[in-house]
């Protein structure tokens, strides 16, 4: 989107004087969409998440009849609610907190993730910035967030928050290896880092009926999936490994202290980090903006909603683990880590370079 | 010793980190503070102090008659009322020598079991919640809302009844109670299976529970632990069974204990599984009481004119939800007790903790907390 954009400022006479005027504009301009997109996404999936939980409990979740005092039919102005509170409630920082490093930490960690969707294209042409290493980049601005939660912890000055920080960052800096290595074997089979080639390599079908997704391609690519996507929710801290923010242990782990607007942004980055998670996902196995039809319902805005749905899917997966699975241990979760996942995840590239040498 | 942990772990030695967990804690089952000696993540020390909801439960009872102590009795174990009062109307009838019709002993079976039920849900589910699950926490509450229902058809409330009165109780079954509490036994039998399904046999949850906060038999019994937490040792000692109070000996029921299926003997998810098995047994008490019960009959016939028992001394214990629920009222000769000595079952169970905590981490001392079942409103008193 910044390169269409410059594209088009070059042809306005006064803009194409000033490059660098040009640049900002256009940066700003692909920067606002995905601005409001994390903001939507969160309200949407707090909503989601709420209906899911209370459909999975046997409840009805947020109800109510219209506008005024209820939340709107079906609750459906809950999260809208929820967002007025939070940005109208009092901004606390403790006495004792760290007071530059409390206020930067929810803003590192929202950066982090920011940039990261930058990366993420929803279909061949919606990108905010088309990158030939895309997956990398994204791996690596993930990883950024980290530093936000250990900040949070430290600076907050409080025993819960630094038990929740050191186990966020034992877990997040754990997890993003085996994340990483099973996002390899799919590089191994296209040859490149950039989302355009990735979700070209997976167009047509298998076996006739398949479309050629790559968790379909073999045996090691559909284990490599489900890698990634446990390793990816362990990355973005939901149950069954939200040890950071386990809330029957810890309290609230890291954002005990935070409330209103600072403590909003970590619960939007949760959110946009899950969506992040499921986008990746999506784009690497399950064939982003394709059809499960192969040669029917492709392209444009049609891509668009294939890579929705697929990213929801993931999303309510990732809810449906929440609402049905116990928290591990800390020392469980390392275990699972390095004992399991990282030989695995080894593994899979192993066997995913013997089969398209030899089996293919 | 979490020997297993230090096997895995190995033994690393940091500097050492004084926590308070409570009192205002989402997992300490009411205001309790622990305070923890922490290696990292390793507890090293547990001291728990407790005083927080006393309200002089015992001092209360010496300046009031014997039926105004009732009331007092429901707020001591707010989890299990009708136990409580079953348990201290059991006391006073053996100092008084008052004998209840055969219908008022039905119906204390009737509502203590059914209490019982409502005990061990929330233990069940809040345990749940203590290892992360929150599902199955919710469903438990679904299953004990019913229950409660039923209760404040029978006598107006759903959490302190003062339903159970010495030598009857305060009002019959109402019309349909009895037919309602069957439906309700008939939906709730097979909902224990969603149980085992959703939680017993999960993997991560044997994972956290199995193994941990191991009480062996002879700890339990030298800390004077009880209830499901001494059988999930492997004792087989329920005072229904061994001091048969009121009509249990009538019934055909089982005493469950833990077996080490899936860890060590007496651990976490022994005392879970000696729970839910429970409500199996509750159940089935239950619907023979409810098959047998003679139907008609006065509840308050043998409710004394008043209450004066003569000299002396009585020692009474019952088997509430969390365990050996004693009751020591001494008399002289007036209306009210000159002693009241209440022997909580919970407080013995949270006595234990630090010697079967220690060496473990955070999260696991927040599931031994929750596999103990305590209510601090018992402890306190």
């Amino acid at each position: 989107m910044v390169d269409y954009l410059l594209d088009i400022f070059s042809g306005i006479g006064w803009l194409s004087a000033s490059p660098n005027l040009a640049f900002v504009l256009a940066v700003t301009l692909s920067g606002l969409p995905i601005f409001l997109f994390m903001a939507v996404n969160a309200l949407v999936a707090v909503y989601a998440e709420r209906k899911v939980s209370a459909f999975m409990q046997d409840r009805l979740g947020p109800m109510g009849q219209g506008v005024g005092l209820h939340a709107g039919k079906w609750g459906l102005l809950q999260t809208v609610a929820d967002a007025v509170k939070l940005l109208t409630k009092e901004d606390i920082i403790p006495a004792s907190a760290d007071r530059k490093l409390f206020i930067l930490a929810p803003f590192i960690l929202f950066i982090g993730c920011f940039v990261a969707f930058a990366g993420l294209p929803f279909n061949e042409h919606v990108v905010a910035a088309d990158f030939n290493l895309g997956i990398f980049y994204i791996l690596a601005m993930g990883s950024v967030g980290v530093i936000g939660v250990i900040l949070a912890g430290y600076s907050s000055n409080n025993k819960w928050s630094l038990y929740g920080a050191m186990r966020s960052a034992a877990q997040i800096i754990s997890y993003e290896i085996p994340a990483g290595l099973s996002l390899l074997a799919v590089i191994m089979l296209t040859g490149s880092l950039a989302f355009r080639d990735i979700v070209a390599a997976q167009t047509g079908t298998t076996l006739g009926v398949l479309p050629s997704w790559f968790i379909f391609d073999n045996p090691f690519t559909f284990f490599a999936f489900w890698l990634f996507f446990v390793a990816g929710v362990a990355e973005v801290n939901r149950t069954p490994f939200d040890l950071p923010e386990a809330e029957s242990e810890l309290v609230a782990g890291f954002h005990t202290e935070y409330s209103g607007m600072r403590w909003s942004f970590f619960f939007l980055t949760e959110y946009a980090n899950m969506f992040i998670v499921a986008g990746v996902a999506a784009l690497a196995f399950l064939g982003g903006w394709l059809s499960p039809f192969p040669g029917y319902f492709e392209g444009g805005l049609w891509g668009i909603f294939w890579f929705m749905s697929k990213a929801a899917f993931l999303i309510f997966i990732m809810m449906w683990f929440r609402w049905t699975f116990p928290r591990l241990r800390t020392d469980q979760l390392m275990r699972m880590c390095w004992k399991f996942f990282m030989p695995a995840s080894f593994l899979t590239i192993v066997g995913v370079g013997i089969w398209d040498l030899f089996i293919r | 010793m979490g020997v297993a942990l230090e096997k895995e772990l190995g033994t690393v030695h940091g500097e050492e980190m004084i926590l308070n967990i409570g009192p205002q804690h989402p997992s300490t089952h009411g205001v309790l503070r622990l305070r923890v000696k922490t290696d990292g993540e390793i507890i090293t020390e547990i001291i728990p102090y407790i005083g927080y909801l006393h309200r002089c439960f015992e001092k209360h009872c010496e300046n009031l008659t014997y039926e105004q102590a009732i009331p007092f009795t429901d707020r001591c174990d707010y989890i299990g009322s009708m136990n409580n009062n079953f348990g201290y109307a059991v006391a006073v009838e053996q100092l008084m020598d008052i004998k209840v019709s055969e219908k008022v002993e039905y119906m204390r079976v009737i509502v203590a079991e059914m209490n019982r039920l409502a005990s061990h849900l929330l233990a069940i589910g809040t345990f749940g919640l203590d290892v992360g699950a929150f599902t199955p926490f919710l469903y438990c509450f679904r299953d004990r809302e019913r229950i409660l229902d039923l209760f404040e058809m029978l006598c107006g409330a759903r959490l302190l009844y003062n339903y159970i009165w010495i030598g009857g109780v305060s009002h019959d079954f109402p019309v349909g109670w009895v037919e309602k509490t069957y439906d309700f036994l008939d939906y709730f039998e097979p909902k224990i299976a969603e149980y085992n399904e959703l939680l017993t046999y999960n993997k991560i949850f044997i994972e956290r529970s199995a193994d941990v906060g191991v009480i062996p038999a002879e700890v339990a019994i030298s800390y004077g632990v009880t209830g499901p937490n001494l059988r999930g040792s492997g004792v087989r000692w329920d005072i229904r069974k061994e001091e048969t109070y009121g009509i249990y000996d009538r019934f055909d029921f089982d005493v469950p204990i833990g077996t080490g299926a899936m860890g060590s003997l007496g651990d976490c998810w022994d005392r879970y599984y000696v729970r839910l098995r429970e409500l199996e047994e509750s159940v089935k008490i239950t619907r023979q009481a409810l098959d047998s019960m003679p139907r008609d009959g006065d509840v308050h016939a043998a409710v004394p004119k008043k209450i004066r028992p003569k000299a002396g001394h009585v020692y009474s214990r019952t088997e509430s939800p969390r365990g050996d629920l004693g009751f020591y009222i001494a008399s002289d000769g007036s209306d009210t007790p000159i002693r009241l000595k209440m022997r909580s079952p919970a407080f013995t169970a949270l006595s234990c903790l630090d010697e079967i905590a220690r060496g473990w981490m955070i999260s696991d001392v927040i599931a031994i907390l929750g596999s103990l079942d305590i209510v601090l409103g018992e402890i306190d008193r």
